[in-house]
């Protein structure tokens, strides 16, 4: 377990944030040593720490996979749907209660596979929630499989002779959809993350942000990638900005992950437009009578 | 008592679902239920509730399970293909508790089978459709008032035992129209979930008190945080690998529905007093079994009725009551022989159990039946 | 009369499943009883599309036709289709525009200038099935006149009110205006 120290006195400080917004009694995760998934946790919980959401007005919706386990760890409202459906079911608590701020914590295989459907219609509705996708590139829960953002050419263990499936950009097909905001961070780029995780979920619409983890169990192992520092280390090595890589050719840009804020429009959000339509029927309904 | 109004079986549903407090609706259209999605998207937002056409069955019914979680009555309509899609989160919302109503009108299948015709062959699916022991409940109306009657009831059963409700139609009353009494709302029985009001620190999400039937349920926002997973959880709502908090997990659940069989099972019998020939039927079935009764009464044959009204949990005890008196049992339904297995098991030896059934997407006549029970005579 | 048992038979599009409805609104209007159904095809629009209303004073069970007391048919296709098993007592209603086949008994047809009136007197083809509705009423009294007009308003769109009672009174009015006709041909080839 980690060591609390003074609370008070450390605002700011993960063992803080443990304390006032995750459960230190299911803790320790069920993550491998090196995991990216507790880091992009952590910043979802700073984010909310810097807004300073209600724990009692915020949801957290998860799906099935290794990072959908953060639901349980968190002190919020929250909830451990089934594959691919956390999207669906969040859809359904902003709709019924508009107040809530509901975000999305889900791997790339429940967001971009099982769950591709329900990403893109969220997206298309531009309907209130966040979603924050912890994307290790590989399906770690089951063991190693190849995902929807499994590089081409990299392995798995369905994978054995090496992917030729095309990868996913998961922000890239949100926004192409239609969602408002969409954002990319990685592990390693901790302040820049957990700043746009804030502005996502301060943003009126549908939000992604498309997180970076890294998984040196099992994509790392079958890829040669090294360690858990040296992936974080090629994340910190090959990122660049929105500005930088519109300066750059395509062949500059192959392997490098583009971090930053990708693409905001303001747009009307479902929740509020459908609020609208019932206050203008109950106009017309007292302007009848 | 309310005007009586034209109405069709898909509507009714929907006017029931009003009464008995649904404030969101999340479907995706599909003949024959189409009807109960327009009806939904025109009349909630009038009511002050919310109609959301999602992109596909799944998606519609966890949304209607979120809206649930919110503390909001949500109910979904499908017929045969998305019922199939929405086996996964029946069983969720079995497993997490969380009530809800899902509409199936059926129609002939398989896979796309025939979109606007009659059928009754997803009874089986409706008790075992999604993986895992799983308790349900199942509703069948054979007319318009009782479409409406029933989706106040499967409204009522599912917040007073936490636990998705099938109300299980078919083509032949969702697509009929007939004259109806409406009844006077305020004149409802209407019931609630068991709510936390007041929220307590530390307090177990699936812990029962004594006295309760299934623990209160918290609508999130109202400031008892805690959480639903789909995993087997224990009572604090936390996934366990415990076999002793699985195993009474599951017992919990399932008795939470056995242990209230007169609460829950309805049945319906007609002429059975005198009765050596039972016709079992249910849902649309029960309008060519009623004239085929009344015709063969009029030559003489001592002909009645049992339908369920709740087909899940099946109403075995009345069934066994009147298998001992009758000489046979004629079985009568639009499928190849589903319930028929059920009421072979529970008559066992006592009278002989005879079968009749259609899959060509039109109805059994009266004139089928009759002719069936003087087969046998 | 126990039971009135109508099937309405026509092309999709024509309005013969909302002309059952208005027939069992109507009913419902009188106080009797009454079970309204339909089958079709993928079509919405072409395609032969069957109605059903069933109109009692006592309670329905079986909600489909057994016996029709009469059929409807508005294009040839659905006439010669649902004129295959038809028990005699039935009658025929038809378009006037229609080929009778040939093994049907003339007696028991009425062929009356339904798509015509709506066409040329209305000037407005979608109201074939309101005129349908009124020809029905006249030939069998289902329902009080009245009582069919109010039926008839519950369910046109707003805005259409006067063309589709301008349309109802041709339909009551259409039998007798052919009797008229009829008769008054007769007297002059005397």
């Amino acid at each position: 377990m980690v060591n609390t120290g003074d609370v008070s006195s450390n605002p700011g400080k993960t063992s803080t944030l443990i304390y006032k917004y995750m459960r230190p009694e299911h803790l320790p995760h069920i993550w491998c040593p090196g995991c990216g998934n507790g880091i992009i946790m952590r910043d979802v919980v700073q984010a909310i720490e810097n807004l300073g959401l209600s724990r009692n007005k915020t949801v957290i919706v998860s799906g099935i996979g290794c990072s959908s386990r953060a639901a349980g760890y968190l002190d919020f409202n929250t909830i451990h749907t089934t594959h691919g459906r956390a999207i669906a079911f969040a859809t359904g608590i902003k709709l019924a209660n508009p107040e809530l701020e509901v975000i999305v914590l889900a791997g790339d295989g429940d967001i971009s596979a099982i769950g591709g459907n329900h990403l893109i219609h969220a997206a298309r509705r531009n309907i209130g929630i966040t979603v924050v996708v912890f994307n290790n590139e590989i399906y770690g829960m089951t063991g190693g499989q190849y995902s929807p953002t499994t590089p081409r050419g990299d392995y798995g263990t369905t994978a054995p002779y090496g992917n030729f499936d095309r990868s996913f950009d998961i922000a890239g097909l949100a926004y192409g959809a239609g969602a408002s905001y969409a954002a990319r961070g990685s592990a390693y780029h901790v302040q820049q993350t957990i700043s746009l995780i804030q502005e996502g979920i301060r943003h009126q619409g549908f939000s992604i942000i498309d997180v970076a983890s890294v998984c040196p169990t099992y994509y790392g192992r079958k890829n040669k990638k090294g360690s858990a520092v040296d992936m974080m280390r090629w994340q910190k090595e090959n990122s660049v900005t929105q500005e930088q890589a519109n300066r750059m050719t395509p062949e500059e840009l192959r392997g490098k992950l583009i971090i930053g804020l990708l693409h905001q429009v303001q747009y009307p959000e479902y929740t509020y437009e459908y609020e609208k339509l019932i206050n203008r029927l109950a106009k017309e309904r007292e302007d009848n009578e | 008592m309310g005007k009586t109004v034209l109405m069709q079986g898909n509507e009714a549903c929907v006017e029931g679902a009003l009464a008995a407090g649904m404030r969101l609706y999340a479907g995706y259209p599909i003949t024959p239920s189409t009807e109960i999605a327009e009806l939904s998207a025109l009349r909630l937002p009038q009511e002050g509730g919310k109609f959301i056409q999602m992109e596909d069955e799944i998606a519609s019914i966890a949304c209607a399970i979120g809206a649930s979680v919110a503390g909001v009555k949500s109910m979904t309509a499908t017929s045969g293909p998305g019922f199939s899609l929405k086996q996964e989160n029946i069983g969720y919302a079995c497993l997490a508790e969380i009530p809800l109503v899902i509409v199936d009108v059926q129609r002939t299948g398989p896979s796309t089978g025939m979109p606007t015709s009659p059928a009754q062959g997803d009874v089986m699916m409706a008790r075992w459709g999604t993986h895992g022991d799983h308790p349900i409940i199942v509703l069948c109306p054979s007319s318009v008032k009782e479409t409406y009657d029933l989706t106040v009831r499967s409204f009522n059963l599912s917040e007073k035992y936490r636990t998705p409700v099938i109300l299980l139609m078919d083509e032949i009353i969702g697509h009929l129209r007939e004259g109806m009494e409406l009844p006077d709302p305020e004149e409802l029985e209407i019931i609630d979930r068991p709510t936390v009001r007041f929220p307590e620190p530390k307090r177990l999400p699936y812990h029962m008190k004594k006295g309760q039937t299934v623990p209160a349920m918290a609508p999130f926002g109202c400031g008892q945080r805690y959480n639903i997973t789909g995993l087997i959880h224990d009572e604090t709502g936390f996934p366990t690998n415990s076999h002793e908090e699985a195993e009474k997990l599951m017992y919990r659940l399932m008795h939470k529905i056995s242990d209230n069989y007169d609460d829950i099972v309805r049945s319906e019998e007609r002429n059975t007093e005198d009765a050596d020939t039972l016709i079992v039927c249910y849902g649309g079935t029960m309008r060519a079994a009623t004239e085929a009764m009344e015709r063969a009464r009029e030559k003489g044959m001592k002909v009645g009725i049992f339908r369920p009204i709740t087909i899940w949990p099946f109403p075995e005890r009345e069934l066994k009551k009147l298998s001992g008196k009758v000489k046979k049992i004629l079985v009568a339904e639009h499928n190849y022989g589903q319930i028929v297995l059920e009421v072979e098991r529970i008559v066992k030896n006592d009278c002989k159990v005879d079968f009749i059934g259609k899959v060509n997407g039109t109805v059994i006549t009266p004139d089928e039946l009759v002719k069936k029970l003087e087969e046998a005579e | 009369m126990s039971k009135t048992e109508l099937r309405l038979t026509g092309s999709g599009g024509q309005g013969v499943i909302l002309a059952t409805v208005i027939l069992a609104e109507a009913a419902v209007l009188a106080g009797k009883y009454t079970a309204q159904s339909q089958s079709y095809g993928p079509e919405a629009r072409g395609g032969s599309c069957k109605a059903e209303v069933l109109i009692s004073e006592e309670p329905i069970a079986f909600t489909k036709v057994q016996n029709p007391t009469l059929l409807m048919a508005l294009t040839q296709k659905s006439l010669e289709q649902y004129t295959k098993k038809l028990p005699d007592s039935c009658r025929i209603l038809m378009d006037d525009s229609l080929v009778l086949p040939e093994n049907i008994d003339r007696s028991r047809v009425t062929a009356l200038p339904i798509l015509r009136t709506a066409k040329e007197e209305i000037k407005k083809a979608m109201t074939a099935n309101i005129i349908a509705v009124g020809a029905i009423n006249s030939i069998l009294h289902l329902v009080p006149d009245d009582v069919l007009r109010s039926a008839v308003m519950m369910h046109v769109p707003k805005g259409t009110e006067a063309l589709n009672a301008k349309a109802l009174e041709c339909g009551l009015n259409l039998l007798e205006r052919q009797q008229e006709t009829k008769e008054g041909a007769e007297r002059e080839d005397s």
